[in-house]
This record gives structure tokens, C-alpha cells and sequence, in this order.
């Protein structure tokens, strides 16, 4: 590695940098370093900003990392995300005082290694980076030591996760001996049509698929997708809070990156019943997770799980825009994943409020929440409709252009996926407003409202939602202008 | 083409109340109704000067307001008026300020309600001046978001039922519209936004209408293109219409829903179906109307008969009006699926006319549920006695909606009549009976109520209060007036109407 390309690195050493200043700055005998770790994490986090502003990445190290407007993306969101579950994180009662500076350590390590899986171009780094965002996940999900919920989601997502990344691994090593390389470009260029794999006929076909699905399994299991979604709900009921927000969006964005990275290097020269098939598995996968997803949230009574299921439904939907491999789905699942970022972010925001204040995530307690406390009902109403795709609000936009790209493609496969998606944004509408109906349409006899400590976060929260709801232009052409990269 | 920013600003000056409203204390009740009633009266007025401005001789678009919105996927805000829009929006102003004054009586939540009614008001006001579909899909859309919590929140016993049937009847239909116009936009031939920029596809309803010939396209699922986007387009209006079999929510929802709220959806919401269908599958894909023309009427004929049937069962007041709009309705889809020009007026000037008189059904419903808690019309009896001036605007809304010569339902049945006979003769004769049923549920209705006995339980009703007056003599002025001199109103639709038919002429 020469030494020039050090510069591309310069946002991740600050990172890492963060990770070890705030580890350092929690040391010592103050009983409440909360303050002191989120300002240091914040600044690193705000120096890694700058770094990538002043030497906006653009290159390749050998053949692992790939640096460019599509790692960008993922580097902004995974540092947006970071930045404000710090900030709600300060305030969470689940969290104890004095293990804040683990915390916030932890989750700018998960952000680093967001931004690698951003940028993998090479299987075994692309294993590497999951890894590292997964283990800080595990010690993340099992953060409240008292509790045993929490415990016991650490434990499954531990279970869960070693078996998917096993079969990931063994489905790496799989195409490493068909094609002799683990870097994407090598890998595609083994698997056109003229390459070595295709040219063994039927048995070259079938162990190409079969490796692929195996490195599938891993990808699903990141971004919750089925079949590999098991463990979200209970991983998302028994984390703290604001860690499950953060899990809901940003490790999710980081499997969707990855996945369009490997599968747009691979598909588009792959043969054509090789990219057939993967395509057909991925739009499968896209129907079935969506429906699922809408489906069991409807019977939750736990917000915490039902958001676990309708973020399930959530990847189903940008799944549809990763089954096209083009450009137009490719911008439009980043779209979504810019808007999805915020409005998640938003309502796990509120989730943790209330059940700080009441003790409770179950979705009868939230009854006449709107008169209760006018700000916390106004805002997840805000949130949760924007989840449903309601214009005007910034949700409907992110599926508008998901459902625009499938019908701009017009195949037949894709416009059943579309009308699937579709029916299923109408089934995710009945269960979202059944928090409504909690909130305004069932009134409780407390009165007094209540002050919110982080309204100004709510705040900041919604504005984006209405604003992209009707000015989207800067995030979308950032969007299209990370996929450029792609292909 | 004229320009204006008429259209505009009577669009958002409801929306510009909304902060107002909600930024006066919860305990001023007064000043928020007044506030709440003082933009929607100005929006009135607007509405009224629209009208005078309005030119009859044009058959296009007027009073365009037109602005690049995203450039990149050329949608633009485009708002405009023609004959096909300038009653409903007329009506639609006219209708939300008769229902802010009835909602003087709400008590619980005065800030949100208000707040709510001047969004809703906002969304169906853009739904009929949009001339851009993204534009109208959002403002069809933010139509749900009011209505849902305005029959959720303050709705009756089984409020919750209601409105989330409502929402999700609607949505469901919506979200078809919306794959439906994303398909039309890329099967678009190329256009220029206003200010020049070219673009590949276009989202403008005029352009759509004029410079598109959706027939030829290239088949998706394997359905004639025109014939699919015309189905998905049409479930969605059919479901607010709302046309049999679609209609189940409508009764939940009128039943439920306050007073007020009742009135609008029955004035306004329910003109949208009908609206958007001329709008979009006339005027877009004029080659699969002709296709499907039979069926509408088919389904026009069964509404409107079946709905009088059940009317005929219901023992609730409201519940009765509600059928009853069901039927009124399949007057409309007869009508404009007969291709001739009394057939497309008269479902035009129905949509119009039922408009003026089952907001006055509804208000005549709210006045005695007010008073007597129920709506019953077997609870009641020789009401006559002990109010005159009720009975005496209840008689005449009930004659207006029967369709009795000289009030505004006639002229537009009659012309529905007249105009479908020469296409659909089996049809035509079919739904000529349900005129009958109705007359039937009306006068046994009015029998039961207001004749006979005075039920000695409601002896001690007062007559109409000076609000309720102030709601309902403007409703029955405007049936009377119409119904006598329809003329002018009828010239205000007539050259575009016109203009429409001849597609389907040549």
C-alpha cells in the first residue's frame, strides 16, 4: 500500500482514533461521564466528517477496499446514525452512568466497520468488516446486565449469527475454489459466461448457486431479510433502546451495501441462467420478507416488536430495489435508506422516551399518549405515517421511487413484485395506525403532560421528514450519485 | 390559457389557518371556531370570485398556476380549473364552510379538530385543481390522513371500526392509482416543463390528455396496457364513489363520523370517484372508457338500485342517507358511460346537485340526533307539531333527493335518463325504478317521523337554533334556485363536457 493512500483511510483512522479517545476519556473516578464521552465521541465523529470533506475518498487499496461516492454514502449515514443514538443514548434509563464510554466506544466501532463494508470489494474483507460490526452488536444487545431479556437476545443473536456467518465463510471458501479469487471483480469475471465455472456446464452452475446462496444466508441475517430474520424481534426487544434503533437502520444499511456492491459486480456480466436464478432468489426473498414482516407485526403487542417486524417489512421493500441490479433501483434503495434512517431512527426515538417514563413498550400503554404528551404523539404519528409511505411525508417518497424503478424495468416478475409491494404497504398502514388509534382515539385518565428532555432531537428528527417528503432533490441526487459508482 | 394565482392561494389558505388555530389557547373556544370559520369563509369567498371569473366559453384550462417542482423527474405544480372542476370546486369551498359553522357544536379537542378540517378541506381542494398526477395523488392521499382521525376522534360508538376502515378501503384503492399513474408516467411521450427544460416522461394531465395515445402501448402482465392502467385507475375511484361492490365502508363511516364530517364526505369526497374518473380514465384513456363503458353502467344500474333497496331497510336515519348516496352515485357512472351529451352532463351536474343535497340530509340527520340522542325513525312520530320549520327543510331536502320536478335532483336524473335511454334502453328502464323505492323511502321515512302521533318523550323539542338555520337556508336556496333556473350552472360545464365527448364521438 503506498503510502498516498493512506488519505482514503483518513475518516476510518479517525474513527478508530474515536473509539480509543472515548475509552480514555470514560477512565477515571467521575460517576457520570456521559457528558464528557458523548462530547469526545461527537468530535471525533464530527473530525471524521471534516477528513472526508477535505479528502473525499476516491480509489481502491489492492484489491479489498474501494473507495468512493458509494462508501461516502454508507460513511455519512452509519456517522448520522452514530451521532444522534449517542445523543439519545445519554438519556436512556436503560443505560447505566458509568458504562456510557463502552457504549459510545462500541458504536463508533460498529460505524467503522459500516464504512468497511461499504467499501469491500473482496469477500474476505467484506467478511472481516460484517464481523467486526457483529460482535460489537452481540456485547451491544447484552449491555443491560441486570436484565434477562437482554441477556437472552444477546445469547440468539450470538447463536444466530455465528451459524449465518459460518455458512457465509463456508459459502466464501466454496467460490474461492470454483473461481480461484474471493475479490468481486476476479469472482465475476470467473463466473461469466465464457469463464472457467460456466464452462463445467450443470455442476459448475450449481455449485456457483449454492455458494451463493450460502453468502446470501450471511447477507440476509444482516439485514434481517427472510428466511434469516428470526432473531431481530427478540434481538430488538431485548437490547437497550437506543441500540435498537440503531440496529434497525444502520448494520441494516451496511447489509444493503454490501449486497449491491457484490451483486452489481457480479450479475450484470454473470451468465444468464446464473444472474436468472439469483435474481428470481432475490426477488423471492423480497416478497416473502415484506409479506411476513407486515404480517406477524399486525399481531404484536410490543412496539419494540412490532418496529423489530415492520423493519423487517422495511428491508423487503428496499429488497425489491436490489432485485432489479440497475441503477435506477440500486439510487432508489439508497434513497430509502437515507429516509428510512431518520423516520426509524424517530420512532425508536419516541419508544425509548416513553418507556423511560412509563416502564413499559407495550402498545395499550401508550393510550392517550397524544393528550398526554402532545409533542411525543404528534411526532410518532409523524414517524409511523411516514413509515407507511403517506405523502406527504418523506416514507412515501423513498417507496414511491422503489415501486417507479420496478415499473420503469415493466418485466412481469417485476411488476407482480411491485403490486406485492404495494398490497403490503396498504397491510403495514393497519398496524401502525393501531398505535394511533392507542394514542388519540382512547383517552387515559392521567392528565398532566409531560416534559420531553429530548425534544429538540424529535425535533430535528421530523423536519427531514416533511422536508423530504417534499423536497427530496439533494438526498436523491446524492443517491444516484453513490450508485454512479457502481457500475 | 390565463394565468392566476387564484387557484393557489385558495388551495392554501385553509392550510394557513391551521397554525393559527393551533397556536390560540385550548380554552378560547370561541376565538378558534371563529378562526377555524373565518379562513374557511375566506376561502369561500375566493371560491365565489373564482366562479365569476370562470369563463364558460373555454373549454380548456384556466387560471393556471404552473411551477417547476422536481426538475429531475419532471414534476411540476400545476393547478388549473375547467368545466369538468368549477362546481366541485365550488362546491367543495361552499360545503367546508357550511361544515365549520356545524362544527361549532364539537367540544372535545376544539385546536385538533379544527386544525384537521382546514388539512382536509386543503387536500380536496388540490385534488380537483391539480393538473399534475403526482401532485394529485398527494393531495388525494392527504385527504386520509384528516378523515381518519376526524371520524376516529370524535365519531360515535364504534368510531375506531370506522375509521380505520375507511383508511384502509381508500388506501387500497389508492395505492393501485399510484402504480397506475407511475406506469403512465414512463409510457409518456416526451415533454417540456413550463419553464422549457425537455424532458423523457411527463406527470402533466394536459399533456397526457393531448399528446398520449395510451391504446398502442406495449402489454403489461399481459393485459392491454390501456386496459389495466384503466382497471387500476378505476377501483380507485369506484372505491370512493363508492360503486357496488365496493361500497361497505361508506355506511360505517357516515354512520360514525360527527355531523360535520358526515357532510363533507357525502358533499365532497365521495365527487372525487366520479371526478377522477372523467378526469383520468375519459380523458386519458379514452380507447378503454369505450371498453369498459357497458360494465360502468352495468355497475352504475346495480348501485343505484341496489342502493335504494337497502335504503328502504334501514331503520337509522343516517344510515338511510348513506344508501341512499350509494344510489345517487350510480346516477353518475350511468350517465357519463352513455357517451352522449345529456348522459356526460347530467353525471357531471348529479355529482354537482347531490352535492347541495345530501350535505343537507346529513345536516337534517345531526339536527334531531342533537336533540332526541338517536336516530331511530321509528322513534319519532308527528314531529311536525312540535317543529314546523325542521320538518318543513326536511320535506324539501327529502322531495330534492327523490328527484321532485323543480328542485336540483330532477334536472340531473332527468338528464341522466334522458342520456343513457338511447345507449343502455334495458339499463335506463332498470334504474327508472329505483325512483320509485326512493320516493317510497323518503315519504314512508317522512311518514314515520313527522306524521301521526307526537311521540310525547319529544314534546319539549325546540325548533331549528340560528346556527342550524344558517347552515341549512343556504343548501335549500341553492336547491330551489337550481332546480328552477339551471341554466347558468349548467353553461358553466357544458363546452368542456363537450369538448371531452367528441373523443368518443369520432
Amino acid at each position: 500500500m503506498a503510502l498516498a493512500q493512506l488519505s482514503l483511510l483518513y475518516p476510518l483512522l479517525a474513527l478508530a482514533a474515536g473509539v480509543i479517545a472515548v475509552l480514555l476519556a470514560g477512565m477515571g473516578q467521575s460517576a457520570d461521564p456521559r457528558r464528557r464521552s458523548l462530547f469526545v465521541a461527537l468530535l471525533f465523529l464530527a473530525a471524521a466528517a471534516l477528513l472526508d470533506l477535505l479528502f473525499p475518498g476516491d480509489g481502491a487499496i489492492s484489491d479489498l477496499l474501494q473507495f468512493d461516492a458509494f462508501s461516502r454514502f454508507f460513511l455519512w449515514l452509519a456517522m448520522i446514525a452514530t451521532a444522534l443514538v449517542l445523543i439519545l443514548a445519554t438519556q436512556s434509563a436503560e443505560l447505566a452512568h458509568r458504562r456510557f464510554p463502552e457504549f459510545a466506544a462500541l458504536l463508533l466501532t460498529i460505524c467503522t466497520g459500516i464504512t468497511l463494508m461499504a467499501a469491500a470489494r473482496n469477500l474476505l474483507m467484506a467478511y472481516l468488516a460484517m464481523e467486526m460490526v457483529s460482535y460489537a452488536s452481540y456485547i451491544l444487545t447484552g449491555f443491560k446486565r441486570a436484565n434477562l431479556f437482554s441477556h437472552e437476545a444477546a445469547l440468539k443473536y450470538v447463536i444466530f449469527g455465528g451459524v449465518a456467518s459460518g455458512v457465509m465463510l463456508f459459502g466464501i471458501s466454496l467460490l474461492y475454489g470454483l473461481t480461484g479469487s474471493t475479490a468481486f471483480s476476479a469472482i465475476a469475471g470467473a463466473l461469466a459466461p465464457g469463464g472457467p465455472v460456466l464452462a463445467a456446464g450443470r455442476t459448475g452452475l450449481f455449485a456457483a448457486v449454492i455458494a451463493l446462496i450460502m453468502i446470501l444466508t450471511g447477507l440476509c441475517f444482516k439485514t434481517a431479510a427472510v428466511p434469516f430474520h428470526m432473531w431481530s424481534p427478540d434481538v430488538y426487544q431485548g437490547a437497550p433502546t437506543p441500540f435498537t434503533g440503531f440496529l434497525s437502520v444502520a448494520p441494516k444499511a451496511a447489509g444493503f451495501a454490501l449486497m449491491l456492491r457484490f451483486f452489481s459486480a457480479l450479475l450484470p456480466q454473470a451468465g444468464p441462467e446464473l444472474r436468472t436464478l439469483v435474481l428470481i432468489l432475490l426477488g423471492l426473498i423480497s416478497a416473502l420478507t415484506m409479506t411476513l414482516g407486515n404480517l406477524t407485526a399486525i399481531h404484536q403487542t410490543n412496539i419494540k416488536r412490532l418496529l423489530a417486524y415492520s423493519s423487517i417489512a422495511h428491508a423487503g421493500y428496499m429488497m425489491m430495489g436490489v432485485a432489479l441490479i440497475d441503477q435506477i433501483g440500486a439510487g432508489a434503495v439508497l434513497l430509502y435508506l437515507g429516509i428510512y434512517l431518520v423516520m426509524n431512527l424517530g420512532a425508536f426515538a419516541v419508544v425509548q422516551i416513553v418507556a423511560d417514563k412509563l416502564g413499559t413498550e407495550e402498545i395499550a400503554e401508550y393510550k392517550g399518549l397524544g393528550y398526554r404528551a402532545p409533542l411525543l404523539g404528534f411526532v410518532l404519528s409523524v414517524y409511523l405515517f411516514s413509515l407507511a409511505g403517506l405523502p406527504p411525508l418523506a416514507g412515501f417518497i423513498g417507496k414511491f421511487f422503489l415501486f417507479a424503478a420496478l415499473i420503469h424495468n415493466s418485466g412481469f416478475w417485476y411488476l407482480v413484485l411491485a403490486l406485492v409491494g404495494i398490497l403490503n404497504s396498504v397491510v403495514g398502514l393497519f398496524y401502525y395506525t393501531r398505535i394511533m388509534r392507542e394514542m388519540y382515539m382512547r383517552s387515559s385518565e392521567e392528565a398532566p403532560s409531560w416534559r420531553v428532555a429530548l425534544a429538540p432531537l424529535l425535533v430535528v428528527l421530523a423536519v427531514p421528514v416533511f422536508f423530504l417528503g417534499l423536497y427530496w432533490v439533494p438526498l436523491q441526487d446524492w443517491a444516484l450519485a453513490a450508485v454512479q459508482a457502481l457500475h | 390559457m390565463t394565468e392566476s394565482t387564484l387557484l393557489t392561494w385558495i388551495i392554501f389558505l385553509p392550510l394557513l389557518g391551521i397554525p393559527v388555530v393551533l397556536l390560540l389557547p385550548a380554552a378560547q373556544k370561541k376565538a378558534i371556531r371563529w378562526a377555524a370559520t373565518i379562513f374557511s369563509g375566506l376561502a369561500l369567498l375566493l371560491g365565489i370570485q373564482m366562479l365569476l371569473q370562470f369563463d364558460p366559453s373555454i373549454a380548456g384550462m384556466q387560471m393556471q398556476h404552473h411551477l417547476v417542482w422536481i426538475r429531475s423527474f419532471s414534476i411540476e405544480y400545476f393547478v388549473g380549473v375547467d368545466g369538468l372542476s368549477v362546481l366541485l370546486i365550488f362546491l367543495t369551498v361552499l360545503i367546508s364552510f357550511i361544515a365549520t359553522i356545524a362544527s361549532w357544536s364539537i367540544e372535545k379537542y376544539l385546536r385538533g379538530y379544527f386544525a384537521l378540517l382546514l388539512l382536509l378541506e386543503t387536500g380536496m381542494l388540490g385534488t380537483f385543481c391539480s393538473l399534475d398526477m403526482f401532485l394529485f395523488y398527494v393531495f388525494w392521499e392527504v385527504m386520509l390522513l384528516p378523515m381518519y382521525f376526524l371520524i376516529g376522534i370524535w365519531g360515535g360508538p364504534r368510531k375506531e371500526y370506522a375509521a380505520i376502515k375507511f383508511f384502509l378501503y381508500t388506501l387500497f384503492g389508492s395505492v393501485l392509482m399510484l402504480l397506475a399513474v407511475i406506469a403512465l408516467y414512463y409510457n409518456s411521450s416526451p415533454a417540456t416543463l413550463v419553464d422549457g427544460t425537455p424532458t423523457l416522461h411527463t406527470f402533466n394531465i394536459v399533456k397526457l390528455i393531448t399528446e398520449n395515445d395510451f391504446a398502442t402501448k406495449a402489454p403489461l402482465l399481459g393485459i392491454q396496457f390501456s386496459h389495466l392502467i384503466f382497471i387500476l385507475l378505476f377501483i380507485g375511484f369506484a372505491i370512493k364513489i363508492p360503486m357496488v361492490p365496493f361500497h361497505t365502508w361508506l355506511p360505517d363511516a357516515h354512520v360514525e363520523a360527527p355531523t360535520p364530517i358526515s357532510v363533507i364526505l357525502a358533499g365532497i369526497l365521495l365527487k372525487m370517484g366520479g371526478y377522477g374518473i372523467l378526469r383520468f380514465n375519459f380523458g386519458i384513456l379514452p380507447e378503454a372508457t369505450q371498453w369498459a363503458a357497458p360494465g360502468m353502467a352495468l355497475f352504475g344500474a346495480i348501485s343505484i338500485v341496489y342502493g335504494a333497496f337497502v335504503c328502504l331497510a334501514q331503520k337509522d336515519l343516517k344510515k338511510m342517507i348513506a344508501y341512499s348516496s350509494v344510489s345517487h352515485m350510480g346516477f353518475v357512472l350511468l350517465g357519463i358511460s352513455a357517451f352522449t351529451a345529456q348522459g356526460i352532463v347530467g353525471g357531471v351536474f348529479q355529482m354537482f346537485t347531490h352535492g347541495l343535497i345530501s350535505p343537507m340530509l346529513f345536516l337534517i340527520a345531526g339536527v334531531i340526533y342533537d336533540r332526541a340522542h338517536h336516530r331511530e325513525i321509528e322513534g319519532f312520530g308527528g314531529l311536525a307539531y312540535q317543529m314546523p320549520e325542521y320538518t318543513g327543510l326536511t320535506g324539501l331536502a327529502f322531495m330534492a333527493s327523490l328527484g321532485l320536478p323543480a328542485l336540483c335532483g330532477f334536472i340531473s336524473e332527468f338528464l341522466v335518463f334522458v342520456g343513457a335511454f338511447p345507449t343502455y334502453r334495458l339499463l335506463t328502464i332498470f334504474s327508472a325504478l329505483a325512483v320509485i323505492i326512493t320516493a317510497a323511502y323518503y315519504l314512508w321515512a317522512m311518514q314515520r317521523m313527522f306524521l301521526g302521533k307526537l311521540n310525547e318523550k319529544y314534546a319539549g323539542l325546540p325548533d331549528l337554533t340560528w346556527r342550524e338555520r344558517i347552515t341549512l337556508y343556504p343548501l335549500a336556496a341553492l336547491i330551489v334556485i337550481i332546480g328552477i333556473f339551471p341554466g347558468p350552472a349548467l353553461n358553466l360545464v357544458n363546452k368542456t363536457l363537450m369538448t371531452l365527448l367528441a373523443v368518443f364521438k369520432g
